[in-house]
């Protein structure tokens, strides 16, 4: 058992030192940095100004809205429709329908445009709904707390009551709002489509992808570190100390842990460029002092310290539009899904990689066997173009636990949103799969390593998987 | 002699040949045992089934009395025919990870990679990588990894091949010094000459059977032709001419001055009865009996049991 570590340890060092690892991982974050920031510093660049007409049925929100170098709040009465035609008439930008909320609060709005809507006017939009709710909330639950004091209290004045010492924590999770914020797009003929899962679409496609990418890119290093210990021979000289399958598990283990390696540290650091980018770069997005947000007229006087605190801790949420529209999914399942369907799935090609590695001898005989294993990953990947834009439908559903396409298929539906017993099967099955897989590989690979000068056949390799060690 | 290793019966079938039919080796402690054969005679799988890299289909392997197991490996060392080294990896290293892969710790390997790099000189290559080493000198660093582990068997495959003469000398002591301090050793080579000064016994195995085995010494006595060479003067006329008609002659060379010959005896005539023949009429240089060498042996046994099989094969057609 020690051996193998040995072997691992090997494995993933060579690796890491290597410079086109550095490399690799210093540019991935980059660029990933890059999709994040660039298009919101593109949206602040345009100067154009943005007309938004604000039908506000609650009445909460009147004048909320500030106009900026790049929005312009227009408020409007009317009845939806008519407000929608005069969108279209005037040529606005976009317009935001606030309904009579059904419970007591506002926690809903529609979006109307043209044109997509832009994700920081989205932030903005939600932001300031979300602050003017829970203020409202706060001052009804502070007005509640001193009523239990005083029950002749009216409203607020020249009192001796500490309004900080009635802020609980509980107060603040009561106040904690979530607004849905719906964009509609209206078509040339006033029809409309929805397309307020874009962010999920993005973050589904771009972990399907990535998990794509890892798959083959860590898979074709263990298919090239096996050839290379078949042609320099030195793997005779290993097997000779450890049994072919440890050299073949320590292998794939060691790559995945340098996959695993590269993908931590791009997730670490791209967040470190992210936010070092938003507090270098002042105003940028939406990221408002807190006491702006809490701007007199509210029916709060913002004179407490405490206020001021908590209302940083709330706004924290909402730093920047980005992670704000980010923010609705469920970030928890989605690292551990993609930490789990990266290593499961590299595992399961992994092995196959690894057979194909063992049973040519040099990398352009591997093109034969490369193609039947590659299909799978390529099939899912063309699917998922399918899936994103049907994340509840059959074929969603079955290329999500057919364990060769799960990995891909499965990651691009989580964002969505995916029934737990669902993820459940497709773990469990692709578990089971790739254990099947890494016993064949080592089949394959124990008498292939040591064959040499002879072109292998699919017929060939089926034999081998009855040999006696 | 205790045999230290011993394969009994041995068979290792593939796809579409078999490798080794019913071969049997007994290797006697601290001695040097040739394993001979022509290239593809199963020597290599052989080599393979001791050092565990695959089993056999049928028969046993004993090691120091005990049933070969996987503990075994960490007290068997193995030089393959076809060396190889992590190309991208530094020298040292390298020699760390095989080490410790024979089971050796970090700071024993270290220590010991520390003599045996001063003993070949090579310190300065420590950190250097192997593919920047000359084929000869990972050659070297190969047989310091063989041997970092101090192992008690030894498997040599061809361990001369890619050094030059002063390297080979220098690796032949180390194998004596080895086996001297201790150590068994399995010797694979085509180079009979070196068989000749290091074996002390060999097995030859031919088309996956053992044709011939023994002590060195015993096979080429056995294989003696009753055959000598003698050196003389003061007689110049032909040889023929004095040697009793039933002695085979089979060289003669004048020189100036000596004459060379070759005499084959038969059967069950001594050498004293050739020398007091020719000793009234030369006067005797040098009298030596020509003992055959194992490259003689090789071929002779080799080609007969080729010939052998053709003609059982014929027999049964």
């Amino acid at each position: 058992m020690n051996k193998i570590f040995l072997v691992i340890k090997r494995e993933y060092l060579s690796r890491v030192q290597k410079k086109s690892f550095i490399v690799m991982t210093i540019l991935g974050p980059l660029l990933m940095a890059g999709l994040f920031i660039v298009p919101v510093y593109l949206a602040q660049m345009s100067d154009e100004m943005k007309k938004i007409d604000v039908l506000d049925e609650t009445g909460w929100f009147m004048n909320k809205f500030e106009n900026s170098s790049r929005f312009n709040f227009e408020y409007v009465v009317d009845d939806l429709e008519t407000a929608k035609a005069n969108l279209s008439a005037k040529k606005g930008y976009a317009l935001l329908y606030i309904p009579k909320p059904s419970a007591t609060v506002p926690s809903a709005a529609v979006i109307y445009s043209e044109k997509q809507v832009s994700i920081d006017l989205k932030g903005y939009i939600k932001t300031v709904m979300a602050k003017e709710v829970e203020n409202q909330k706060l001052g009804a639950e502070i007005l509640k707390e001193i009523r239990k004091v005083n029950p002749e209290y009216k409203s607020f004045g020249n009192d001796s009551i500490s309004r900080e010492s009635l802020i609980s924590e509980e107060i603040l999770k009561n106040i904690k709002t979530n607004i849905s914020l719906t964009s509609i797009q209206m078509g040339e003929e006033g029809k409309e489509a929805k397309s307020y899962t874009e962010v999920s679409m993005g973050v589904g496609m771009f972990a399907g992808i990535l998990i794509y990418y890892f798959i083959f890119l860590f898979g074709a290093q263990v298919m090239r570190g096996v050839i290379e210990e078949k042609v320099s021979r030195i793997v005779e000289v290993i097997v000779s100390s450890v049994k072919p399958f440890q050299l073949m598990m320590g292998k794939i283990v060691g790559v995945a842990l340098v996959g695993l390696t590269q993908f931590l540290l791009w997730l670490v650091l791209t967040l470190t460029i992210v936010t070092v980018f938003q507090t270098v770069m002042p105003g940028s997005v939406d990221k408002k002092s807190p006491t702006e947000v809490f701007s007199p007229g509210t029916r709060i006087p913002a004179d407490a310290e405490a206020i001021t605190e908590q209302a940083e801790a709330v706004n924290s949420t909402g730093m920047s539009a980005i992670s704000e529209a980010l923010g609705s999914i469920n970030y928890g399942i989605m690292i551990f899904s993609f930490i789990f369907y990266f290593l499961a799935g590299y595992l399961l090609y992994g092995a196959f990689f690894a057979a194909i590695g063992a049973a040519v001898d040099n990398e352009t005989d591997t093109q034969q066997f490369m193609m039947p294993v590659t299909i799978p990953l390529i099939l899912a990947i063309v699917m998922a173009q399918v899936v994103i834009n049907n994340p509840e439908g059959p074929i969603a559903f079955w290329f999500s636990i057919i364990p060769f396409t799960s990995p891909i298929i499965m990651m691009v539906r989580i964002p969505f949103g995916v029934p737990y017993w669902q993820l459940a099967l497709s773990m469990g099955l692709l578990t089971v799969t790739f254990i099947g897989a890494v016993w064949l590989a080592g089949r394959v690979y124990r008498t292939g390593i040591l064959m040499y000068g002879k072109k292998v056949t699919w017929g060939e390799m089926w034999k081998w998987l009855f040999y006696k060690g | 002699m205790e045999s230290y290793f011993s394969a009994q019966n041995i068979t290792k079938r593939y796809a579409h040949h078999t490798a080794l039919s019913g071969v049997s080796i007994e290797v006697p402690k601290q001695s040097i045992f040739g394993l001979l054969g022509p290239n593809g005679a199963g020597k290599t799988s052989l080599i393979r089934i001791i050092n565990q890299i695959t089993g056999p289909d049928e028969g046993e392997l004993f090691f120091n009395n005990e049933k070969l197991n996987p503990r075994h490996t960490e007290m068997i060392g193995y030089l393959p025919e076809e060396r190889g080294l992590y190309k991208k990896m530094k020298v040292g290293e390298q020699a760390l990870y095989l080490a410790q892969l024979k089971g050796v710790s970090r700071h024993d390997a270290m220590k010991k990679l520390r003599y045996w790099f001063e003993k070949f000189e090579i310190q300065a290559w420590w950190n250097k990588k192997v593919e920047e080493l000359s084929k000869g000198m990972q050659q070297k660093v190969q047989f310091i990894v063989t041997i970092i582990h101090d192992p008690s068997l030894l498997i040599f495959d061809e361990p001369f091949s890619g050094f030059d003469p002063i390297n080979v000398n220098l690796l032949k002591e180390e194998i004596l010094n080895l086996r001297n301090n201790g150590a068994t050793i399995i010797f694979s080579t085509h180079n009979m000459a070196s068989v000749e000064e290091l074996c002390d016994n060999i097995a030859l195995i031919n088309k996956s059977h053992k044709i011939l085995e023994g002590s060195v010494k015993a096979i080429r006595k056995t294989y003696k032709t009753n055959t000598f060479a003698l050196e003389y003067n003061q007689y110049k006329g032909p040889l023929r001419a004095i040697l009793p008609a039933y002695y085979e002659l089979l060289d003669e060379q004048q020189d100036d001055d000596l004459t060379k010959a070759t005499v084959k005896l038969p059967a069950g005539v001594s050498q004293n009865e050739l020398i007091s023949a020719l000793l009234p009429h030369i006067a005797l240089h040098s009298f030596v009996e020509i003992i055959p060498t194992m490259n003689d042996i090789f071929i002779e046994t080799v080609n007969k049991a080729t010939s052998d099989s053709t003609n059982s094969q014929n027999a049964l057609l």
